[in-house]
């Protein structure tokens, strides 16, 4: 009896201290995760490279990130992540010398960044970039902002940095960001378009035009900040507001008809125009498009997809002087020596890009022409930044930042791409995962352990390393050593699944696969569509899984694309091929996509997924388009329904299939629909904020769950549940807009098939955003609780009731139960639901939670916290089941003490000590191995790692030490050889006796 | 020293109101002089801390001034986060990667060399502001700003339900996000499960025989026919016979 109880209490001790499921030693970072760092598409950059030392490049760009990048490898010096909302319109670098004491480091030469983004002017240091001063400035929204900056500034009170935003004028102070003197220029109809400061002139001038129809200029007075002159005259006609700059005293405009340049010029702050016909300079001329790069005395025009460009002569006369077919990209004008201006352009020939150097102002002195092998899976040139150096034979040298169309970053210098970096991966907008291919028989296999001589000096290391004798060298062949072990990096599948590939199809349209043991990238493809040139990605399902029929096709994926921004715009549909990253095929559909919607088990004899794609006219389209699709489609043709939300309507509408579609247009691929039923929210009081319901690939294990007082509850699981999250309209704003007494948090639960809404809950006083996680017969929901002013987590799990009752053996036995009747959406479910509610001390970004390939293993919920880390929560701390006191048996079962908020253990941040910098979700996959589960999240940067919610229970971890194993058994050998001598030897000497 | 090795923030909240004159914007100008030449030895020399305490934040009162206008409910909130000396090893590094998340990402904020942060145009209503900093989890703030009294600010902890007059911020705990690897102990190996297998073994094998050793010869013998005569198999009959 005493010994039962010391085994139970042991049990109870091994119970508790599992409750901490995932941690990580410091030395095991980099095993079983990777982190990749990456800033985005480029949209400015500045080049840093007068010192000696350090050269580096500061770049700000589309995922709002603002970083330093060393120029001879591409790494990140530093980087700061804004807000999603925190566009940045510009950034630039200051340069000085301290002549007063600033920063308590007098006299030296001191840098920093500075960003302008949503009327924040921000200093950063450039060594380190630590903040140096904020200033927050006048803000108005749809205004244009400009940022310009002095030319080799001194950090004195008469130099300042002048920043355009929100109607004002703002003279910024270098040293501490204080607001120098501000100018009001929000006057009805005025709409400045150009701040132009000369060197060394302390006049500043503001051209602006008032109704698109007058300009005017103020010259204002840089150290006061008054008007000193002010001179308008009225343009027979409108501006386009299309301008370009081309030197201190002229513009060049775009009229509205977009057929006439007009240079304004002015001089001594006398406006003059000259019009000049885009027809007496080109040809066939048509519609004008002034192109953004700035150039001194000249412009980039384009005309009927060609680019021309002009020089703009003393007296404003325009001229062309030279042509370039479209596919150009420019950069900005670079003063490279005496008086010399000279620019980059680069344009496609077959797989080649070739960049030219030229002189502005003598087009025919080239400075630099180079070719360079590029990748066709780049796309075209997109921008140009470039910049130069001095060689050592005097002569200029250039090297060019370029930013491609599939988003890259690469660095030509001297022919040569120096790095590249696939910033693509950055805006990553929907994953899934691939196998890869099966190891086939005669494929040589890499030795992974040479001999045993060497596999046992590797084990008795590890062993050293566990038993903490190694010495520092010994650490750091044991980290080598499992950094490259157990070919984790190879192309074949393995027998646990540890090894697949991630799919990420980015923003640019581009698709990558990831190798999930080192996180390289097994090859890319840029989509190409016959219908328009860039289709832009939507989603990505799994086409084709073979894994029963059609062993020898290579699995393939789908990817829904669509030639537009609009939702109307026709879609695309590629199919990409798995294994090698071709485009197996792509298809132009002649119709939107609105939803597309995979079939759950609806495949065809090749495995090809049946998928339904709703267009914006109420119409499915069923592909793929094979009269064999056709029939298993028909097959089941009255039991597919399919709904859809209406989020600003606040309305959710169920469909279900009529006929096939009438008219000369439709084929036999297409169907009609009915609306079967509609749920309506009260528009003055509910606006629908969440909507989500369980993954289709889900895998649940049991549906009867055994409670500790022999109990049986059965879970309803069904896949038809809508979870639905509404809240008060004036709740729908951000935290601090309203008051509790004013916003009010619902949540449903609808079937999809019926329309009917299974369980309703209300949280007064509470507001969104909502994050949801919904899985087997349970959902888990974080949003904010005005009342408390704190975050809350809730957990609703759904039970069957008609199934309650089979709780007695001899009906089971009798055959009286309704176990096997199947389960309908039509059948009246009576169910019922337990729900609890906890705090959580956190800002939450999203919500998932693993998945395993049986579902037996207990799950985790993995939290993407504001600060971009990830949470790993154990479930049973969000069992409706908890309470204050549990009894004996439920604490056996492993229910938890309640308590009133979740617990934050720092050592489940599965991101460890990294970031996942703009984390924007997380992505599960099981690994065949039951006890194992893939997680990857993207955002800006991208991490992955491979989790045991229940501990590795099915397999030795890596920890394990072989060595110790075989020297026990060595051991043993030897002990049992020596005993046996002896009692040899005793038995002998008895017989002796 | 010992205000250095505390763990603590100092946040101080103040509200500026809407529109200023600029004549006001004048009298800033002097002020900041005044601040570059005194925030050096706050830093450094902690006795004038207290003296300089009510400076400082007049200087900071008066740099927010001119920052917020227009409209009635902007105000600017400032506070401050500082660091823990003791365990701040790569100071600067961490101090550059700390954001200041105003109501779950509304608003980002980064720290200044000095450890303050702003946040501008701040409608009145209660809001929330967290500070996220690898290593050390913060208590997230409730902050309510009041649209009547102009500068009335309460701010509450809002894990620890403790309402802060001054605004002075404890984190909760410096994170250590690995888990520590235990030195070599015996007795960590003797406790694991193996251990106390092998320490049953080693008990059943040494002192088994001397229990048996303890047992009458006579008793023994008698126990060993029963046993066989009942046909089982015994683990006497594998023991050597005692002479």
């Amino acid at each position: 009896m005493a010994m039962a109880l010391r085994l139970y209490l042991l049990l109870i001790v091994f119970v508790s201290s599992a409750i901490v499921s995932f941690s990580l030693y410091e030395d095991q970072v980099g095993l079983m995760d990777w982190h990749q760092r990456y800033i985005g598409k480029v949209k400015h950059a500045v080049f840093h490279t007068q010192k000696t030392g350090r050269k580096r490049v500061i770049v700000s760009t589309e995922e709002n990130v603002v970083a330093s990048l060393d120029l001879r490898h591409g790494e990140i010096f530093w980087r700061h992540v804004l807000g999603t909302k925190d566009a940045i319109d510009g950034v630039d670098i200051a340069l000085g010398k301290c002549k007063e004491s600033c920063l308590d480091v007098p006299n030296t030469v001191f840098a920093f960044t500075l960003m302008y983004h949503r009327s924040m002017l921000r200093a950063w240091n450039l060594p380190d970039g630590q903040m140096v001063w904020e200033t927050s400035l006048h803000s108005a929204q749809h205004s244009k902002s400009l940022l310009s900056v002095p030319v080799n500034l001194k950090f004195d009170k008469d130099y300042s940095i002048l920043v355009f935003g929100g109607g004002y004028l703002h003279a910024v102070s270098p040293i501490d960001g204080e607001l120098l003197w501000k100018k009001d220029f929000t006057a009805e109809g005025f709409e400045v378009q150009r701040v132009l400061q000369p060197l060394e002139s302390s006049i500043v001038y503001v051209l602006g035009f008032l109704h698109s129809s007058e300009a005017i200029v103020y010259q204002i007075d840089s150290k006061s900040g008054e008007v000193v002159a002010e001179k308008s005259k009225a343009f027979p006609g409108r501006f386009s507001g299309e301008i370009s700059a081309v030197s201190n005293d002229k513009v060049v405009v775009l009229d509205s008809t977009r057929s006439i340049l007009v240079t304004i010029s002015f001089v001594d702050g006398e406006i003059s125009f000259q019009k000049t016909l885009i027809s007496s300079l080109v040809e066939d001329s048509g519609e004008a498009e002034i192109l953004s790069p700035l150039l001194s005395n000249m412009l980039a025009v384009k005309v009927n997809k060609r680019t021309i460009f002009v020089r703009v002569g003393d007296q404003g006369k325009l001229e062309m002087v030279d042509s370039l077919s479209d596919e150009t990209a420019m950069s900005d004008s670079l003063p490279v020596a005496d008086d010399q201006v000279a620019f980059a352009s680069v344009h496609h020939e077959g797989s080649k890009i070739h960049l030219t150097v030229k002189l502005v102002d003598d087009l025919d002195t080239v400075l630099l022409r180079e070719s360079i092998q590029m990748d066709q899976h780049r796309g075209r040139v997109d921008r140009v930044f470039i910049n130069n150096y001095i060689k050592t034979d005097r002569s200029n040298g250039f090297r060019a930042l370029i930013v491609m169309e599939d988003h890259s970053l690469l660095l030509l210098q001297q022919g040569a791409i120096v790095w590249s970096r696939e910033e693509g991966l950055a805006s990553v907008t929907d994953v899934t995962t691939a196998e890869l291919p099966v190891e086939k028989d005669g494929v040589s296999v890499a030795k992974v352990e040479h001999t045993l001589v060497d596999w046992l000096k590797g084990h008795i290391l590890k062993l050293k390393g566990s038993l903490l004798l190694a010495s520092p060298e010994d650490v750091v062949a044991i980290q080598e050593m499992r950094m490259k072990s157990s070919g984790r990096s190879k192309l074949t599948r393995d027998h646990n699944g540890f090894r697949k590939l991630f799919i990420a199809l980015t923003r640019a349209g581009k698709l990558f696969a990831l190798h999930t043991g080192d996180g390289r990238i097994v090859w890319s493809t840029l989509l190409n569509s016959p219908a328009c040139a860039r289709p832009s990605g939507i989603s990505l399902y799994q086409w084709q899984v073979p894994h029963h029929h059609a062993m020898d096709e290579n699995p393939s994926v789908l990817v829904v694309g669509r030639c537009g921004s609009d939702s109307s715009s026709p879609g695309v549909l590629s199919f990409v091929d798995v294994y090698t990253g071709k485009e197996i095929s792509s298809s132009d559909i002649g119709h939107s996509v609105v939803q597309v919607m995979p079939l759950p088990l609806f495949t065809d004899s090749t495995e090809q997924r049946l998928h339904l794609i709703a267009d914006t006219d109420g119409h499915v389209h069923l592909y793929p388009k094979t009269p064999e699709a056709l029939g298993i489609f028909q097959r089941e043709f009255q039991n597919v329904y399919w709904y859809n939300v209406e989020g600003d309507d606040g309305i959710i509408r169920g469909h279900g299939m009529k006929s096939s579609c009438a008219g000369e247009t439709a084929d036999e691929y297409c169907f009609t629909t009915r609306e079967l039923w509609t749920v309506v929210f009260p528009s003055e009081s509910e606006k629908i904020i969440s909507t989500l319901t369980r993954k289709p690939n889900e895998v649940v294990h049991t549906q009867a769950k055994v409670s500790t007082d022999q109990d049986v509850l059965y879970k309803y699981v069904s896949r038809n549940l809508l979870f639905v999250a509404t809240v008060s309209p004036k709740g729908a704003g951000e935290i601090g807009s309203v008051t509790p007494e004013e916003s009010a948090l619902v949540v449903y639960l609808i079937d999809t098939v019926t329309g009917r809404i299974l369980h309703r809950l209300s949280h007064q006083g509470c507001q969104g955003p909502v994050h949801a996680v919904f899985s087997e017969n349970w959902v888990v929901y974080h949003y904010f609780n005005l009342r408390a002013h704190k975050y809350e987590v809730t957990v609703v799990e759904i039970y069957d009731q008609s199934r309650a009752e089979n709780k007695n053996v001899w009906k089971l036995v009798l055959g009286k139960h309704n176990l096997t009747a199947p389960i309908s959406s039509y059948s009246r479910p009576e169910m019922f639901t337990k729900s609890q509610s906890y705090f959580f001390p956190q800002s939450v970004k999203t919500i998932a939670v693993t998945s395993t390939a049986k579902g037996i293993t207990s799950k985790q919920l993995l939290i993407g916290t504001i600060g971009d880390q990830i949470l790993a929560l154990d479930k049973r701390f969000v069992d409706p089941r908890r309470t204050l006191n549990p009894s004996q048996a439920e604490k056996e079962e492993g229910i938890i003490p309640l308590t009133d908020s979740l617990p934050i253990i720092p050592q489940s941040y599965i991101t460890h000590s990294l970031k996942v910098e703009g984390l924007r979700g997380i992505v599960t996959a099981p690994a065949k191995l039951e006890s194992t589960t893939h997680v990857f999240a993207y955002g800006v940067d991208l991490f992955y790692t491979r989790l045991a919610p229940s501990k590795t229970y099915d397999s030795l971890t890596d920890d394990f030490s072989y060595a110790l194993l075989l020297i026990t058994i060595v051991a043993l050998v030897a002990a049992i050889y020596i005993t046996w001598a002896l009692s040899e030897k005793k038995e002998l000497s008895e017989k002796w006796r | 020293d010992d205000s250095e090795g505390l763990l603590l923030i100092y946040v101080f909240f103040f509200l500026s109101p809407g529109s200023k004159k600029d004549l006001e914007t004048r009298l800033l100008a002097i002020d900041d002089n005044l601040r570059t030449t005194t925030m050096a030895p706050i830093l450094r020399s902690t006795p004038l801390v207290a003296l300089l305490v009510l400076q400082i934040s007049l200087l900071f009162f008066a740099s927010t001034l001119p920052i917020s206008s227009g409209s009635e409910d902007s105000n600017t909130i400032t506070g401050r986060v500082r660091i823990p000396a003791s365990t701040a090893i790569g100071h600067a590094a961490k101090f550059s990667n700390i954001k200041v998340v105003l109501n779950g990402g509304q608003n980002i904020s980064f720290l200044r060399p000095d450890g303050y942060f702003t946040f501008h145009k701040v409608p009145a209503g209660t809001h929330l502001i967290e500070v996220y900093a690898l290593g050390f989890f913060f208590s997230p703030v409730r902050v309510d700003v009041s649209a009547r009294h102009h500068g009335k600010v309460q701010a509450t902890l809002t894990e620890t339900r403790r309402s802060l007059t001054e605004l002075v911020l404890e984190p909760l705990r410096a994170d250590q996000y690995y888990e520590l690897r235990e030195p070599f102990n015996v007795m960590a190996i003797l406790k694991s499960p193996m251990g106390l297998m092998v320490g049953f073994m080693v008990v059943v094998v040494f002192l088994m025989p001397k229990l048996m050793e303890n047992i009458d010869p006579e008793e023994m013998k008698r126990t060993q026919e029963e046993l066989r005569n009942q046909g089982v198999p015994s683990l006497s009959s594998l023991l050597p016979a005692s002479p």
